[in-house]
């Protein structure tokens, strides 16, 4: 088993990780406008500071034996009540380190791209200071020893993309499209709070180094409920079937914030919870298998979806989900899969930053606008931003060497150790993957142009280009960096486990098919968008394009099961409430009035009516007295 | 009077009186009048008081006729005066139900009294009050050591409140004069002011031969003034004829002087 | 014949006081019922007087009449003001206590 080591030297610093960026969100948001002019600088140098931080502390950790690299650091006892303990502990084993690094480089390096972008924002500082509390949440989620202390940065990166998705909040589809990617998280919260009380109700206990050493103890029962509450928390928070509809809405923030939060790190961090509860999934056949469902829906609904959508962001968010599908896909086959789903997150993290930047910066030549369906020729205006997309392009379809082909291939390969069926529709899915970035980059960069009258396309400045550029050299070679100098089997192999099923046919073999069918995918894709005039109206499409263009009716589904019913329950209420209740009150005012009403006319002001009631009461009391003596 | 018992002279005063008495109640509340009311209500006392007589209140009895018949009725006549003595009250009820509720009320009560009292004294024998009388030789003496023994404060205090109620009177039936009172000079012009007959109305019997109140006076030219006879006397048409005869005579004595037949005029 | 009669007497002419109380609209003639009622008290305590034996009833019975003298004095004082402000002796004509 793994040992814990103290938290010395190099790594004493850990709460540092968290404390800069935290820091800086404070003085950027509390600090008001008088930061506004160094607060953006402020805010990149913090969580430069972070990446250098967490260089550092790899190169330390490269230093130890493998069993002993978990390092937990207790910064302050937070919840001590009666049994129940959650400190505020940060662990630092393999896994988390490698996503401190992906948060902390990725996020650098999107923060220096902001400087560009947002350069035009009169908002911008406040912006600077959201990301801030983003990258500081979203280490406290992957540093976290404890599951409370990860619900505390799932929360936090809840809010963070809220803020940033309605960034623009003067416009009504950004402020929309953040209170439903709130909402929808909240479903996810849901089976992330009731799997911690279940755990703690099971184990006694909700720090990870309690939980997955007795995991083994509890009933299958219990830890498939468990399983299955995690997977919930999981959907929400990656976009995964059935709560994917908010992650094409999300890409109403700015570019910066789609790169970041909704490519690279937030939506990964369901994959995170599944990997980290490896020891759960590992004890629940069910809860694995349904993982693997739910990952494997996703992969194709979120292939067809880009396939249809002539908005680059919107494109570029199908692509994210379908490729986070493949991730939750390998985590739920279980030992087999658990690195190769990590794997596929840095990389898709790096080079999927890599292409939504490079959107962001045709955008930027082209006035902000999003249709595809009017950009067109641009390689030659845009060489940098050309250049770099393409080296994300080959990295996402999978073509050797670059990045992707290392991680996907593997994922695939895994899939056909389990079961030659689902390897088929994995690969089935490159394939569309394949097709659907043809498209994008043949509408984009090649064809003639289609450009609206105003558009001057331009290329980007250097602080938004060399982002760009480091973005494309990770999605070259990280890949291989990885995979043969990194070893990252061995290296993740303590945390998550690992394991190899020989398959039927040797692995070169499903190299193979798997290429094969990507470059059909991408040759039908140059076919029909590149040989072919690409209308600027979009075309209406046969009826899959139709299904695509609505979200494979995700929304519709939404509407009609739950958002009608809450109307038609809300309705009901308050009709309820102003009929029933609020009738039943001004009732019993309008019931005193009508009484008072009758009893005043006893008041008629004449002296011989009054002297009659005082007869009777003489009466009445002369009847008592009399009566009593009988 | 009497000691104890009810002997039966005086149950006959008692059947006589009580019965005046009840008369002279409903009278009163029945009465369209109110003069009417007041002299029903005078009998009523008055036949009280020959009850405290047969009840051996002899002092009570003639202080109910003085100070009661005598005094607080007549105040009353003399306010009736002052209100109105044509005032009578239409006997129509305008409160919905109160003449029903009224009577059902009062009967009830009344029944309600008598049974009760009747089932409370049936079987009680009266002692009489000779003992009391005689104790301090005679009924007023005996209301008098009363009087000025146990119950003193009670006759200060109410000897107290007969003050209070006399000035009490005179204060609310003060009129304030609000302005100066109008001299002769001003009555007088006013009077001559509006038109009517300024002088004083001719006096009745301007007639040597009467000067009764119901005697009309006569014009100059031998007809008769009305205006002459008082109002009341008017209305009631109860004026006395002029008797020609009596003209003719008079003329004849004065030897044809120069009143001349009327009717030329 | 039982003296109780008497108080029986009594009871009954305070009845008929009660009901010219309500019955009649004329403010004197309703005070004047007012002095029924009392007068017919007065004879109750003159006959319980003799019933008892003591001449407490009959004291009581004296004072009363002078309470009923100062009472009367004082109210018809107030029913001659009112009468010369407003022209009417009806008891219904002041009715400002109405609703």
């Amino acid at each position: 088993m793994t040992e814990i080591i103290p938290a010395e030297g190099i790594f004493g610093l850990l709460w540092v990780l968290i404390a800069l960026p935290a820091v800086g969100a404070l003085i950027l948001l509390f600090g008001g406008r008088r930061t506004n002019s160094w607060g953006p600088y402020l805010g990149v140098l913090t969580v430069v500071g972070s990446a250098i931080l967490g260089v550092l502390m790899l190169l330390a950790m490269m230093e130890q034996p493998a069993e002993q690299r978990t390092v937990v650091q207790n910064v302050y006892d937070w919840v001590f009540v009666g049994s129940f303990q959650a400190s505020f502990a940060l662990q630092l084993d393999q896994l988390s380190m490698v996503f401190v690094l992906l948060i902390t480089i990725v996020g650098a390096l999107i923060h220096i791209y902001s400087l560009g972008y947002m350069s035009h924002d009169p908002d911008r500082r406040k912006f600077f200071g959201y990301l801030n509390l983003f990258v500081a949440a979203m280490l406290i989620l992957v540093l976290a020893n404890n599951y409370l202390l990860l619900y505390v940065g799932w929360e936090g990166v809840g809010l963070a993309s809220y803020l940033l998705i309605g960034f623009w909040q003067q416009k009504p589809t950004a402020a929309a499209a953040a209170k439903k990617a709130f909402i929808i998280n909240r479903v996810g919260d849901v089976g992330l709070s009731l799997a911690i009380m279940l755990i703690f109700v099971t184990f006694g206990s909700i720090t990870f180094q309690d939980v997955f050493g007795q995991a083994s103890e509890a009933s299958e029962g219990t830890l498939t409920a468990i399983g299955l509450l995690l997977l919930l928390a999981a959907a929400g928070k990656s976009a995964q079937f059935p709560l994917q509809a908010w992650l094409l809405d999300a890409m109403e923030g700015p570019t910066p914030v789609s790169a970041l939060i909704h490519a690279a790190t937030m939506v990964t961090a369901g994959v995170y919870l599944i990997a980290r509860s490896n020891a759960i999934y590992d004890a629940a056949a069910w809860a694995a298998t349904a993982v693997v469902v739910v990952g494997l829906i996703t992969i194709f609904m979120g292939a067809i979806i880009g396939s249809a959508k002539d908005d680059i962001k919107k494109s570029l968010a199908g692509s994210t989900m379908s490729q986070i599908g493949y991730m939750v896909f390998a985590a739920g086959l279980g030992p087999i899969g658990y690195v190769f789903a990590i794997f596929h997150l840095l990389t898709h993290g790096v080079f999927k930053a890599g292409l939504f930047l490079g959107a962001g910066s045709v955008m930027h030549g082209m006035n902000d606008n999003v249709n595809m369906r009017r950009y067109g020729a641009l390689k030659g205006v845009m060489v940098i931003t050309f250049i770099t997309f393409m080296a994300g392009y080959l990295a996402i379809i999978g073509i050797p060497p670059f990045s992707g082909f290392w991680s996907k291939d593997e994922i695939i390969h895994a899939a056909f150790e389990r079961n030659w069926v689902i390897g088929a529709a994995a690969i089935l899915a490159a394939g569309i993957t394949g097709f659907y970035m043809t498209r994008m980059i043949a509408m984009t960069f090649f064809g003639k142009k289609r450009w609206e009258d105003d558009a001057h396309p331009h290329e980007s400045p250097a602080v938004m280009t060399i982002p760009l550029i480091i973005l494309a050299i990770g999605s070259t070679f990280l890949g291989m960096a990885l995979l043969f100098w990194g070893n990252i089997e061995e290296w993740l192999e303590p945390v998550v486990g690992y394991e190899s099923v020989p398959t039927p046919l040797p692995t070169s073999f499903y190299i193979g098919v798997t290429l094969v069918v990507v470059i059909i995918g991408a040759i039908i894709g140059w076919v029909m968008y590149a040989r072919k005039e690409v209308p600027v109206e979009a075309p209406r499409g046969n009826v899959l394009t139709r299904a695509a263009r609505q979200d494979l009716y995700g929304d519709a589904v939404n509407d009609v099961l739950i958002v009608q019913p809450t109307y038609r329950t809300a309705d009901v209420l308050t009709t309820f409430d102003t009929k029933a209740v609020d009738g039943f009150v001004n009732w019993t005012g309008t019931f005193v009035g009508d009484l008072a009403r009758r009893l005043r006319r006893s008041q008629s002001g004449f002296a011989r009516s009054y002297a009659l009631s005082m007869v009777g009461g003489a009466l009445i009391v002369a009847l008592a007295l009399i009566l009593v003596r009988l | 009077m009497n000691g104890g018992a009810v002997g039966t002279g005086e149950a006959i005063v008692f059947w006589v009186s009580g019965t005046l008495a009840v008369i002279g109640a409903l009278g009163m509340v029945i009465s369209r009048k109110a003069v009417h009311s007041a002299l029903f209500i005078a009998l009523t006392m008055v036949n009280l008081a020959v009850l405290y007589v047969a009840n051996s209140a002899p002092f009570l009895g003639m202080v109910q006729i003085i100070v009661y018949t005598g005094a607080v009725m007549m105040l009353f006549l003399f306010v009736l005066m002052v209100v109105g003595v044509d005032s009578s009250d239409s006997l129509i009820e305008t409160i919905k139900g109160q003449r029903v509720a009224a009577f059902l009320l009062g009967i009830g009560f009344s029944i309600l009294l008598v049974a009760g009292i009747g089932s409370g004294l049936m079987e009680t024998t009266s002692t009489g009050l000779d003992a009391a009388n005689a104790a301090q030789g005679g009924n007023v003496e005996g209301l008098a050591a009363l009087m000025f023994g146990p119950y003193l404060i009670a006759f200060e205090v109410t000897a107290a409140l007969l003050i209070t109620a006399a000035m009490g009177a005179m204060i609310l039936t003060h009129r304030e004069r609000w302005m100066p009172k109008r001299t002769q000079r001003e009555l007088s012009q006013v009077r001559f002011a509006s038109g009517e007959h300024p002088g004083q109305l001719p006096p009745p019997g301007v007639y040597a031969r009467h000067n009764a109140v119901d005697t009309p006076a006569l014009l100059p030219d031998g007809s008769t003034s009305d205006l002459s006879v008082p109002e009341p006397l008017r209305v009631r048409e109860d004026v006395r004829d002029i008797d020609q005869a009596e003209i003719d005579e008079v003329r004849q004595l004065s030897g044809g002087s120069a009143s001349t037949e009327g009717e030329d005029r | 014949m039982n003296p109780a009669n008497y108080v029986m007497l009594s009871a009954l002419l305070f009845s008929i006081g009660a009901i010219g109380v309500l019955v009649r609209r004329n403010a004197i003639i309703v005070f004047m019922s007012v002095e029924l009622m009392l007068n017919a008290a007065n004879l109750a305590f003159v006959a319980f007087a003799r019933m008892n034996g003591n001449l407490d009833g009959q004291v009581v019975a004296f004072f009363v009449m002078v309470v009923a003298a100062a009472e009367v004095v004082v109210g018809l004082a107030i029913i001659v003001t009112i009468f010369r402000t407003r022209r009417s002796a009806s008891i219904d004509e002041p009715n400002l206590l109405k609703y």
